[in-house]
């Protein structure tokens, strides 16, 4: 039997706006298993990323339940949500939300630093995700010299240095180019059979569609569709 | 808390310019405090020193009757002290009297002091060796105000114990440079046993000057002034200087910390996406308030190397070649000497610095306390502010 990463129940999301309030999420039943590919799919405003965002205690539910790694996210205290990310979440950003000071060695350095991990630890973990990504030779070079693609690629060897469980992207390949896009998908692809680590997308692109063994599809804050796709790897 | 303070350093240093120049603003004030206090301590060193050596001794023991603040009774206080307690004393008859110098009125202070005392520097030495009958010591401002020289002679008019008026012609058969007004203007020094003579006042002093062996005891109608309390008037009279001036470098410092407050407040602005990616990597707002705040209080600790820097040069300068200052001490009424050689301490220094320290860290955590209030979904788009 598969391994429950993720269970989401009766999951309901609203924002206040005015005197009104809007509903982003309304009642979602989900759950995800370790070394799942899936992606929540759907137009802008479907509420992918808002799901994204409370699996990585981010924001917190309305109503419902959302545990994630064996905690239930809407009673995390600040610290004990902090904690689940620093040892357990990866994300990666549509904007890379790389820091524009420090080196790609640095940016990706940033979370085994907050694990406290030793400096020896640090350089063996970075070169390795520096290599999965191919940026083994980019270490020195910091962000605003690098290309849309290879910014992308250091957040996601950001994201995986720490060797999470379950990596969340939001619009991952938004800002590339198609090929860029797929190099990005592909090594997230190998990164996911080859670590087991789960990857959740929240994502409108095609692109990123054709890469996913689990699709969800959201309408107005529901689960429309949740389909299974074939499992075999893509190729560009 | 090393780790919040490692990426902090990091976040500055990576800023390069912008660091600098932030660092530099806030080290003029840095500068500007230690040199200011610096003179200040110095002038304060000098001033109680030059105090104690030309006027205070090591204390004075008063004729209970005598107050050198009332002209009123400035002469009702003199009297015989027992000649057991004399022992490292040097006695003092203060008596008034007026000169006419050119034919001028000019009323006067005469100070009758043992002429082989060493314990202050009044050059009383000179009397004994003057051939005049009435020899008279005086200071510079007051030669140059009576406008008279050495040799002159002029004519002395006084009332003895009595009151019975009688003048004679005394030489100036010295004139001494001081820095201390209050042994020079308006003042005639002679003999002790020649005032005694004089007054008719015989074996009576109206204060004895301590010198660094006197051990104080109780002796009935006399009272002991120790060296501090003496003091007390010219240090408070600095410290009153010192806390004016103040205002001036305060304001400088507050343009510094506005400086560091402005550039927080604006990188919380600019740097929502930053701070958003922290919180998401597993950084608490807490931690990530702390980061910022360090980074603010790091700007002091450059600002204190940028000064030490420019500054030492200047301070090491102004130490050994000191500062002149045109204006003598006389007519400002207090001492003053021509040039004041400054002083600087650690503990000085160390103070400056923490305050630094302690500003920067209140004012950067002023700015940066906005943090706790963010979304940290809305600070990663950059919308949290």
């Amino acid at each position: 039997m598969n391994e429950k990463i993720i269970i989401i129940e009766n999951l309901v999301k609203r924002y206040p706006m005015g005197e009104t309030e809007f509903t982003a999420l309304k009642n979602i039943n989900l759950t995800f298993d370790k070394g799942e590919f899936a992606g929540f799919v759907g137009p802008s405003g479907s509420g992918k990323t808002t799901i994204l965002n409370i699996l990585g205690s981010l924001d917190i539910p309305t109503e419902g339940k959302v545990v994630v790694e064996g905690k239930d996210v809407s009673n995390l205290s600040e610290k004990a949500s902090a904690l689940l990310r620093k040892e357990h979440i990866g994300f990666i950003f549509q904007s890379f939300n790389l820091l524009p000071v420090y080196t790609v060695f640095e940016n990706v350095e940033l979370s085994l630093l907050l694990l406290k991990k030793s400096a020896a630890e640090r350089k063996k973990a970075v070169t390795a995700a520096l290599e999965w990504v191919g940026l083994q030779d980019m270490a020195r070079k910091k962000p605003p010299q690098l290309s849309g693609g290879e910014s992308q690629r250091v957040a996601i060897a950001r994201a995986i240095v720490k060797k999470p469980n379950i990596v969340l992207a939001d619009e991952p390949t938004a800002n590339l180019d198609a090929e860029n896009a797929h190099i990005i998908m592909q090594t997230m692809q190998k990164l996911n059979e080859e670590l087991k680590t789960t990857f959740i997308f929240a994502t409108h692109d095609e692109k990123v569609m054709r890469y996913l063994k689990r699709k969800i599809h959201l309408q107005d804050g529901r689960v429309s569709k949740d389909e299974a796709m074939e499992t075999k790897t893509v190729q560009s | 808390m090393i780790l919040t303070g490692k990426l902090a350093f990091k976040n500055l240093i990576r800023s390069g310019l912008k660091t600098w120049l932030n660092a530099l603003a806030l080290s003029f004030a840095f500068v500007l405090i230690i040199f200011y206090n610096g003179m200040i301590d110095g002038w304060n060193m000098e001033a109680r020193q030059d105090a104690i050596e030309w006027e205070y001794g090591y204390g004075h023991l008063r004729n209970a009757e005598y107050d050198p603040m009332d002209p009123f009774s400035i002469q009702d206080g003199h009297g015989i002290l027992p000649e057991s307690y004399r022992k490292n004393l040097t006695p003092v008859l203060v008596w008034q009297g007026t000169i006419y110098p050119q034919g001028r009125m000019m009323p006067v202070l005469i100070k009758g002091i043992a002429t082989n005392q060493k314990t202050v520097k009044i050059p009383s030495g000179v009397l004994n060796t003057s051939t005049s009958e009435y020899p008279v010591l005086l200071g510079r401002k007051m030669a140059e105000s009576a406008g008279l020289k050495k040799g002159d002679p002029v004519l002395l008019r006084w009332r003895d114990k009595n009151g019975t008026f009688d003048a004679v012609e005394v030489t100036v058969a010295g004139i001494f440079e001081t820095n201390v007004p209050f042994v020079d203007g308006g003042q005639l020094w002679m003999s002790l046993k020649t005032l005694q003579e004089m007054t008719g006042l015989h074996d009576e002093a109206s204060f004895y000057i301590a010198n660094e062996a006197y051990v104080p005891e109780r002796i009935e109608g006399w009272t002991f002034v120790d060296q501090e309390t003496l003091l007390k008037p010219v240090t408070d009279l600095i410290n009153a200087k010192k806390y004016g001036a103040a205002i001036m470098y305060l304001l400088l410092l507050a343009i510094g910390l506005l400086v560091i407050f402005d550039t927080q407040a604006f990188a919380i602005f600019r740097r929502q996406k930053e701070i958003g990616t922290h919180i998401a990597m597993g950084m608490t707002k807490r931690e990530v308030i702390r980061m910022f705040t360090v980074e603010g209080a790091m700007y002091s600790i450059f600002a204190t190397v940028l000064g030490g820097l420019y500054g030492t040069p200047l301070f090491i300068y102004l130490a050994k070649n000191g500062i002149s200052f045109p204006v003598s001490g006389d007519t400002m009424g207090i001492i003053i000497a021509p040039t004041i050689y400054s002083v600087y301490s650690v503990a000085l220094i160390v103070k400056t610095f923490l305050l630094l320290v302690i500003s920067a860290t209140l004012v950067s955590l002023l700015a940066t306390r906005k943090i706790a209030k963010m979304n940290p979904v809305e600070a990663l788009k950059g919308k949290a502010l």
